[in-house]
């Protein structure tokens, strides 16, 4: 059971997090001709973008208010009003999701409100899809922003089934929480679809940026879930939840659909996928395909391998609280032990990391807590590679951004498949770290009386 | 705010700024504060541009006050390179929350001041104002004068919230800073007739050091580059300077201006793209330090440097000519690039088919026109879907661009070169062009073409998207040409003045009403060129254009912008 502490500093150092509203501009970026629009400065776009230009190596499309000092002074309600104009007429889209930023929460914007007026104004966009949801900068992380942006989709676009609609059985929605990267949602899609259902996924970045070559140049999102397959999601018969943070995503489902759903907060590792598959046997009624018994003993297989470089490690991790306790959660069970845990924001899965205390911090936080406590394993996003070079221990590259490396978008940590190629990888890199760097020579053992003396002093202040 | 408004009036008043100093006084008091315009715009923040600016500043504490959103998103993202220290790389930001929104965030940007000094001891504090804390009220500069007070150490505020204006604007407002807060507050341990102030370059992939080692040949000491690889120390005695190189005028003539004005140090405005711009520019180095002091034997010197140079960066370059031969390249780029990059790629032998004028001051298009000629094709702002158009013409073989139009050339399955901020090369100096004309021949020369645009075995080739979408404008395009009220109709409704948003119909009616034949008469009857101004060359072209009417389609800025 993990205590939860809060940083007391007052400076972030090498900050960890990422704001919410580009949490909620992703969760946008999985439905098909979409377009995210941040009501802000022009930089709360700029940096988003940038940022995920960056991670997924695609082009991006979002958009912004662009307030000026003056706008934002006296509200911004011509602003969204010329931006969804602007939106609109050019860039056609389906949707424009609209999330607000720490500038027009400050000053107070009632963005629904501007909605209305601009609905009633424009007889055009009455019925045009306009989703906003308040996601001040200065408030929750990037999985908050995520995370409120399902839901709120779900409120405003699922269509409430008639009492004497009849739930198709063959039908399943997938809400996959944002520590999910599309080559994730891809390999769930065939998995689900392997016991003959059909999966609804919301968001779905697996169609919008898994980084194929488009059909057509468009400046919306290019692929995704389409907003009349999401007005339809009421009438599936299951909703399967990924991550604690698609709880209240789910809650809307069941609230405003009665459908029912299962949350599986993590689908990293053996036992959760044993109980995915066992659910989808279920509710199919189908048995296990061949293929998934088979991947389950290469696991196995693999876990055999990977324990031999795992067991005993000291992680250091620092990741949003869903990877965190996904990625955690499994390298706990190949016997890697998680020494050090940094997060970005409260959630209710942090108590059940294993580990004695998780902090809500910064990278800073992390690499002190790396180097006191003589971690020999790095994880996190990107911006840890200079504590790693510092701290001189192998760095595996995991969550958003990770914009020094190619491939993000489609590293794979789902499933039994999913799982075997992690071990893999993050074992591969101990390997190689071991080849590198720690090659023993006639000295390594050689430990003269005055040397050692040193030595000793050296490790203790070290 | 006063001190901030004013800091903006005054870059405003820049008299080294050709864009303002044509402007009459009451337009001059508006500023270049021109309207963005929501859900069309793209590109950074004043906060942003100030960040840019001085970030490569390598041994100083950059500190964001704001929510986590201006340094989380964005920290750690560009590929300036420091001979020394490192705590630049290292992000820190007050990341303010609902309590500080609502209570005042001056207490936890003073403690994060403390903590940062106490725990890392840099030279210097520099504190940026975001958004959020300029609205609710923190007085960062009261903040870092306590701190200054109490800590006894340089902490330097930099006024620039995102929402008073672009990037552009922000990258003076940081130079503001440097001259209020640092310039002239130390002294060096000795000057020599050979010291230099490079100013408004970064560094971006070491660039810097592809030049230092010429000038350490020749004796001359940079004694500051602002900002790239630079120190403190190094910016706080730039004052005693014999004279300065300023490399990007957009960013930093505000700074190399008032040192002139302030300490006497001259300045010219060069660059090291290109092989004839860069010994243009170590040319004028060294005629500036021997007219202020430096002994005459220091041209000599230079110009064998530079015959040796420019002998060794030829024979490099020259086995390429014959394969860059009938090869085209489109550049989009910002600035001043547009025009130090086109004279670089000229001098390997390619063919330019356009360059970006988006960004670009007038000088920078009379440059340009310099080299290219009067016809040069000059692209004002273009869709990525005409860029695209272009590449799938084969009117361009590459592309030069950067990062967030890579996609267009990529998608179009055609070569594309980074040489905007985020390159992994530098291609600075006579052996940075050598490395840009390597680059640009692995890109082109690659058989990475040939296989990827293979469709594939089962898909039919008339079909694909690449055919559709260029069907797709091309019909376009004939519905146009059918109808020459409808191309009409297009031709008046291009805009010209983005600000004031006035179309090219307007401007002509007007000018046929009135009989107008100045910028200030177009500007009094359709408020076109009232913004921002940078419109005022095309009003000007299109009066020069009227007298001739069947001219008017081949003005280059529209033929181009159409």
């Amino acid at each position: 059971m993990a205590k939860v502490t809060i940083g007391k500093k007052a400076c972030a150092v090498n900050p960890l997090k990422m704001s919410q509203p580009i949490g909620g501009a992703l969760a946008f970026m999985g439905l098909r001709g979409a377009m995210p629009l941040l009501h802000g400065s022009q930089g709360c776009t700029s940096f988003g973008l940038v940022l995920f230009v960056r991670h997924f190596k695609e082009a991006i499309p979002l958009q912004t208010t662009a307030m000026s000092e003056v706008a934002t002074v006296l509200g911004g309600l011509d602003n969204v009003e010329q931006a969804v104009l602007n939106i609109y007429n050019r860039a056609k889209p389906e949707l424009i999701g609209i999330c607000s930023t720490g500038v027009t929460e400050t000053k107070g914007d009632d963005v629904e409100g501007y909605l209305k007026l601009i609905r009633d104004k424009y007889p055009d966009l009455a019925k045009f899809p306009m989703v906003y949801v308040s996601t001040p900068d200065f408030k929750d992380a990037f999985q908050d922003g995520w995370e409120k942006t399902v839901a709120r989709m779900i409120e405003v676009l699922v269509d409430q089934p008639g009492n004497a609609a009849r739930k198709d059985p063959s039908r399943v929605n997938v809400l996959p929480g944002c520590h999910l990267t599309p080559g994730d949602i891809e390999e769930l899609r065939i998995i689900i679809e392997d016991f003959g259902l059909e999966p609804s996924f919301l968001p779905d970045l697996g169609g919008s940026l898994d980084g194929h070559i488009p059909d057509e140049f468009t400046p919306t999102t290019i692929g995704g879930i389409g907003v009349e397959e999401v007005a339809t999601m009421g009438y599936a018969s299951w909703t399967i939840a990924i991550g604690e943070q698609m709880r209240r995503a789910a809650e809307a489902m069941e609230k405003k659909a009665g459908v029912p759903f299962k949350l599986f907060d993590r689908l990293c590792g053996l036992s959760p996928n044993d109980d995915f598959i066992m659910f989808l046997s279920s509710i199919s009624g189908r048995p296990v395909p061949m293929k998934y018994r088979r991947q389950r003993g290469q696991l196995v297989d693999a876990m055999l391998d990977g324990h031999f470089h795992l067991g005993g490690r000291k992680l250091a991790i620092g990741a949003e609280p869903d990877l965190l306790f996904d990625i955690s959660s499994m390298l706990h069970e190949m016997g890697t032990r998680v020494t050090a845990a940094v997060t970005t924001t409260a959630s209710p899965v942090l108590a059940r990391v294993a580990v004695d205390e998780v902090l809500i911090g910064d990278l800073e936080d992390l690499e002190t807590l790396a180097k006191d406590r003589g971690c020999d394993l790095l994880i996190t996003h990107s911006h840890g590679r200079q504590g790693a070079e510092r701290l001189k221990i192998p760095f595996f590259r995991m969550g958003l951004p990770m914009f020094d490396r190619l491939g993000a978008g489609h590293l794979v940590s789902v499933g039994y498949r999913g799982t075997r190629d992690l071990i893999f990888g993050i074992s591969n890199l101990i390997i190689a770290d071991g080849e590198e760097n720690h090659e023993p020579t006639p000295d390594t053992w050689r430990t003269p009386a005055g040397l050692a003396a040193d030595a000793a002093t050296a490790v203790s202040t070290h | 705010m006063s001190s901030l408004s004013a800091t903006i009036q005054g870059v405003f008043n820049e008299p080294g700024c050709g864009k303002n100093a044509n402007k009459s006084e009451a337009e001059r008091k508006k500023g270049c504060t021109k309207q963005l315009q929501p859900g069309g715009a793209a590109g950074g923040c004043a906060f942003d541009g100030a960040k840019i600016a001085l970030q490569p500043l390598t041994d100083v504490a950059h500190l964001v006050h704001g929510p986590i959103a201006c340094e989380g998103n964005s920290w750690d993202n560009r590929g300036a390179k420091s001979s020394g220290s490192n705590i630049w790389r290292t992000g820190f930001t007050t990341d303010i929350n609902e309590t500080d929104v609502v209570f005042g965030g001056e207490k936890r940007l003073y403690r994060a001041i403390k903590e940062i000094i106490e725990k890392y001891n840099p030279p210097a504090v520099f504190v940026y104002q975001t958004c959020v804390p300029a609205m609710i009220g923190d007085d960062i500069d009261a903040v870092c004068k306590a701190a200054r007070e109490k800590f006894g150490k340089p902490v330097i505020p930099i006024n620039s919230p995102g929402f008073v204006g672009p990037k552009n604007l922000g990258n003076k407002l940081a130079g503001e800073a440097l001259l209020e807060h640092v310039i002239g507050t130390e002294e060096p341990d000795y000057t020599t007739p050979y010291d230099l102030n490079i100013i408004g370059e970064y560094n971006l992939s070491g660039e810097l050091w592809q030049v230092k080692p010429l000038l350490d040949e020749l004796g001359i000491r940079i004694l500051s580059c602002i900002s790239g690889d630079g120190r403190y120390r190094e910016v706080a005695y730039s004052h005693r300077a014999r004279a300065s190189m300023m490399v990007c005028s957009k960013a930093m003539i505000n700074v190399a201006r008032k040192m002139e004005e302030r300490y006497g140090i001259p300045f010219f405005e060069g660059s090291f793209y290109g092989i004839t711009d860069s010994s243009d520019s170590l040319r004028e180095i060294a005629r500036m330090l021997v007219e202020r002091g430096a002994p005459d034997e220091l041209i000599g010197r230079t110009e064998a440097v530079i015959a040796r140079e420019e002998a060794r960066a030829w024979a490099a370059i020259a086995p390429y000519k014959p394969r860059f031969e009938g090869k085209k390249v489109l550049l989009i780029t910002g600035g001043v690039k547009s025009w130090s990059v086109l004279a670089a790629l000229q001098e390997a032998g390619l063919e330019l088919v356009g360059t970006s004028v988006k960004k670009s001051t007038k000088e920078d298009k009379e440059r340009i026109k310099e080299l290219m000629g009067q016809d040069a094709h000059m692209i004002d702002d273009m869709a990525p879907r005409e860029m695209y158009k272009m590449l799938k013409d084969a009117r361009a073989d590459i592309m030069l661009s950067g990062g967030r139009s890579q996609f267009v050339a990529l998608k179009a399955s055609m070569p594309w070169l980074d040489i905007n901020q985020e390159r992994h090369h530098a291609y600075m100096g006579y052996v940075g062009m050598v490395r840009l004309v390597e680059e640009i021949d692995k890109a082109l020369y690659n058989p990475i073409w040939e296989q990827v645009r293979k469709p594939a075995p089962w898909e039919n080739p008339a079909n694909n998207w690449q055919a559709k979408a260029i069907a797709q404008l091309d019909a376009e395009a004939a519905a146009l040409a059918a109808n020459p009220e409808l191309a009409e109709k297009a031709r008046r409704a291009k805009k010209i003045c983005n600000c004031k948003s006035v179309d090219l119909g307007t401007i002509e009616d007007a000018i046929a009403a009135y009989a107008l034949d100045t910028v200030e008469g177009v500007r009094e009857k359709t408020n076109a060129s009232g913004g921002c101004g940078a419109c005022a060359g095309r009003v000007e072209e299109i009066l020069a254009s009227l007298s001739r009417p069947e001219d008017i389609l081949s003005i280059p800025a529209l033929a181009a912008a159409e």
